[in-house]
């Protein structure tokens, strides 16, 4: 299996960017990240989408993706793991430089979420989880992690303010990324105070609807210099697993075993642990998901890290930064490209130019991303050679 | 021996309170209260209807009975408010029960004694040696039109009988129905709500029949007031079933069992049946139980119920009807009330 | 929009809470899957896992058992709209079986983790005005 490498990154700044289509979102990311390596073709490319069909009314975005970027005949496909999308599109991507099978695979993820109103949005996410047996029943989103939450609250005395510092420390974060959303700090009162969602969970909770796309160019590690005249950010880690789809199935509902798993391959392929990473961009759709996950990857002990997260330890200056992109809280989460934003991010901060959100002297980081209430999730472990 | 084998009802836990009704209307609830005996009445929630409280209560009759809901024969709902126009109610009974796909099955409608109706027919078939058991039920969620004197009484509820010739708790000794063609009360086709004919809904309508019915079954049976341990009519309020009681000559004892519309309201095709189910939850064997029903249109079905030994061993096996009406009570006010009824005009 | 068929498919587990149950579990697939004896599926399964001869049976799910944990919802899904703000939850029936259910005839201000429920049948949503009515279980306090 040969060494793979990202030598280019493209994306746009997040929004409900109503003047632009799903193509024309996805297009600008992916000459964004052709441009930024430099290359002059690409062999094969990836998309990941959660649901052309349900926010825009469109499938078969291989061919139409391929065809407005003009590359035609190169083979494409859409990959779809919910909001895992974007990160299961690296992965294959990936799989398909290391197999030797392609050498310049472009791995891009997208989603067009504000053609539809706010029902056609709630409908289109919540396919993610069990249509029958949750969403038949009433269950939303927002309503699953809060059931998630109020058991983590329950067992291990989590406060309502801690749960709230979450998004108070990812929007610090997104105020210096030009690319958020929502780059504006938010005041632990506002996060407190913001209207009811899904009890205990509030708005300043929850992700952001958004439209974005975002792109990354993979090329075998030595062939990388050649390539781009970027440094080559290798992708050393790669891990990715599924859990019951159910929330209602899973003996932990804290527990985020997906992530459990998929970040033990990471490691084990990176041959590091949990303490050897600089950094994480997480799968923060709700504030309580990022808790779960950061002590699912193994930073902080099980109901711990509330008190790590008040305590400044996840913040740029802290001991692990968490998602300093400002985190699909405040940079946004167009759901299908949030994987391959969380990779921007890495390659932004691995190369050193992150500018005021810099981390100093970062080597490796991780990014986790996740679908569904936890029943997909891929890491991945990127670093600096 | 034929009759019923098990029973069981549903009262949904809201009410609303007459009061909270003529507040809003105008009305004088004083008045009302004396005029009609009527004192709160049950509502059901948005998520209830015929259907769900028809499969709660048929649920109960199951576990009393202790049978195999396969050996149901038939499934026969009376009410005038199946969910549906056109799909049966009691398919759908059918089905939550796991009486399919060996059953007859058809919905009832007779204002109010399609319920009865359906005791009837479904005992019949027992009687006729067509199948094990049938089943019975009575059960509404009836609509008044805002402001009118229907909308005090107007209620929901459901009752079910599972029939049978073995295992019986409450023997059939004697039927009779009797019917002709009044105009009290109707509901056109597309309709919401229903009309009557004011106190026309009295003398010729109700207390005919109730009489009409009630006197020739018991000179059928050849028995007086005095042979019943209780007595239960139709209950559109809570003064016509006392007025019809006493002038029967049954005593108070008789029939205060099965009276719950002063805090039930009239639930229709449920009403009598629940107030025979009522007098079943405390009935000793032996005890004999006279019921009659009253439908606008009109008619009266008539019922000689005799309690059996079994009975007593099955009463405590469900939930009962009287603790149902008493307990965990909600009260609404008129506003959610009105949205749980979908009175309110909303955009389409 | 209403999807009949599917709807109508799910009928034994939605109106009669059928499940199924591994009476004798015989993974041969040491520790890898989290197969038992006694295990029980809502809704039913097909198997535990590729490698089992396990001994699976029908069943219907126990009626009653306990909140695990719950939510009150208060953006709905369109369907739901009406309801909001309602309690979801999710239960551990007396079998072991989970679900994810309304809990209804209960303030939202008395639901606590680890409350006695039962499931009481009730209509879950509906195809508009004109449209089918859709049923199957909700919860209610078991007090």
């Amino acid at each position: 299996m040969r060494d793979v490498a990202v030598i280019g990154i493209g994306i746009q700044k997040w929004g409900e960017l109503w003047e632009r289509s799903l193509r024309d979102l996805w297009v600008e990311a992916a000459l964004n990240a052709i441009n930024d390596a430099g290359v002059d073709h690409i062999d094969s490319m990836y998309v990941g989408c959660m649901s052309g069909g349900l926010f825009v009314g469109q499938e078969h975005l291989s061919s139409l993706l391929a065809d407005y970027l003009g590359v035609c005949p190169v083979p494409a496909t859409r990959v779809e793991s919910a909001c895992a999308s974007g990160g299961m599109a690296l992965r294959s991507g990936f799989i398909e430089v290391a197999s030797g099978l392609s050498d310049i695979v472009l791995v891009s993820g997208v989603e067009k979420m504000t053609d539809v109103d706010g029902g056609g949005a709630t409908y289109a996410l919540a396919t993610a989880a069990d249509a029958e047996y949750e969403v038949y029943q009433g269950a939303t989103f927002p309503g699953l992690y809060a059931m998630v939450a109020r058991d983590y609250m329950h067992r291990y005395g989590l406060t309502r303010e801690q749960l709230a510092q979450v998004a108070v420390k990812n929007h610090d974060n997104g105020v210096l990324n030009p690319h958020a959303q929502f780059p504006m700090k938010m005041s632990l009162e506002t996060v407190m105070n913001s209207t009811m969602i899904a009890d205990p969970l509030r708005l300043m909770d929850c992700s952001p609807i958004t439209d974005g796309a975002a792109a990354a160019i993979l090329c075998p590690l030595e062939m990388a210099r050649d390539l781009s005249k970027n440094p080559p950010i290798k992708v050393s880690g790669m891990g990715a697993a599924t859990d019951r789809i159910a929330l209602h199935d899973r003996p932990d509902f804290c527990e985020f075993r997906a992530t459990v798993k998929a970040a033990e391959a990471a490691y084990k392929m990176a041959g590091v642990g949990p303490d050897e990473i600089d950094f994480a961009e997480v799968h923060d759709c709700f504030t309580i998901a990022e808790l779960c996950v950061i002590e699912a990857l193994g930073f902080f002990a099980r109901g711990t890290a509330g008190q790590a997260t008040a305590a400044g330890e996840t913040a740029r200056d802290g001991k692990k930064p968490i998602n300093t992109s400002g985190g699909l809280k405040s940079k946004g989460h167009p759901v299908g490209a949030t994987g391959i934003g969380q990779i921007h991010e890495l390659v932004t901060q691995l190369r050193g130019t992150a500018g005021e959100r810099q981390v100093a002297g970062v080597k490796r980081g991780l990014a986790q991303n996740m679908g569904g209430s936890g029943g997909s999730t891929v890491c991945h472990i990127l670093e600096v050679v | 021996m034929v009759g019923i084998v098990g029973y069981g009802a549903y009262i949904p836990r809201n009410r609303i309170k007459l009061e909270t009704i003529a507040e809003v209307w105008g009305a004088d609830a004083e008045a009302y209260k004396r005029g009609l005996m009527l004192y709160e009445k049950s509502v059901p929630s948005p998520d209830q209807d015929v259907i769900t409280m028809t499969v709660e209560a048929a649920r109960h009759a199951v576990k009393r009975a202790g049978i195999d809901p396969a050996e149901i024969g038939a499934v026969y709902v009376g009410s005038e408010s199946h969910p549906y126009a056109v799909k049966p109610t009691g398919t759908l009974v059918a089905e939550a029960l796991g009486a399919t796909p060996s059953v007859h099955v058809a919905d009832f409608e007779f204002a109010c004694k399609a319920g009865s109706e359906s005791m009837f027919v479904a005992m019949s078939h027992v009687k006729a040696g067509e199948m094990k058991y049938a089943l019975g039920v009575g059960a509404d969620t009836s609509q008044g039109a805002p402001g009118d004197a229907l909308e005090y009484s107007a209620s929901a509820g459901s009752a079910a009988f599972i029939m049978g010739a073995e295992q019986v708790v409450a023997e059939c000794l004697h039927t009779y129905s009797f019917c002709t063609d009044t105009p009290d009360f109707w509901r056109r086709e597309y309709q919401f709500y229903p009309q009557h004919a004011g106190r026309f809904t009295g003398e010729p309508a109700y207390f005919k029949h109730t009489y009409g019915c009630a006197t020739r079954l018991m000179e059928m049976a050849s028995m007086k007031p005095e042979d019943f341990a209780y007595c239960v009519f139709h209950q559109p309020n809570g003064k016509f079933p006392a007025n019809a009681a006493k002038k029967l000559g049954f005593t108070k004892a008789q029939s205060e069992t099965g009276w719950l519309s002063p805090w039930l309201g009239n639930t229709y095709s449920g009403a009598s049946p629940m107030g025979l189910s009522a007098i079943l939850d405390v009935a000793k064997p032996g005890d004999k139980i006279l019921m009659v029903s009253y439908g606008s249109g009109s008619g009266s079905d008539g019922f000689v119920w005799q309690a059996t030994e079994r009975l007593p061993s099955v009463q405590k096996l469900a939930p009962q009807t009287r603790p149902q009406l008493d307990d965990n009570k909600v009260y609404l006010s008129y506003g959610q009330y009105a949205k749980y009824r979908e009175k309110i005009k909303r955009a389409k | 929009m209403a999807f009949i068929p599917s709807y109508w498919r799910e009928t034994p587990q939605r109106y009669r809470y059928e499940g199924n149950k591994c009476i004798k579990c015989e993974c041969k697939h040491d520790s890898k899957c989290d197969c038992e004896t006694g295990q029980v599926f809502f809704p039913p399964r097909r198997t535990c896992c590729p490698w089992c001869d396990c001994t699976l049976e029908p069943c219907t799910i126990a009626t009653t058992g306990k909140l695990l944990t719950y939510t009150i919802i208060v953006v709905p899904p369109t369907q739901f709209g009406d309801e909001a703000p309602y309690a979801l939850g999710i239960c551990e029936m007396d079998d072991g079986a989970r679900l994810t259910a309304q809990i209804v005839d209960v303030p939202l201000d008395k639901l606590e983790i680890g409350m006695p429920v039962r499931i009481e049948f009730r209509k879950i949503q509906q195809d508009g005005h004109a449209g089918i009515l859709m049923y199957g279980y909700k919860v209610v306090p078991n007090s």
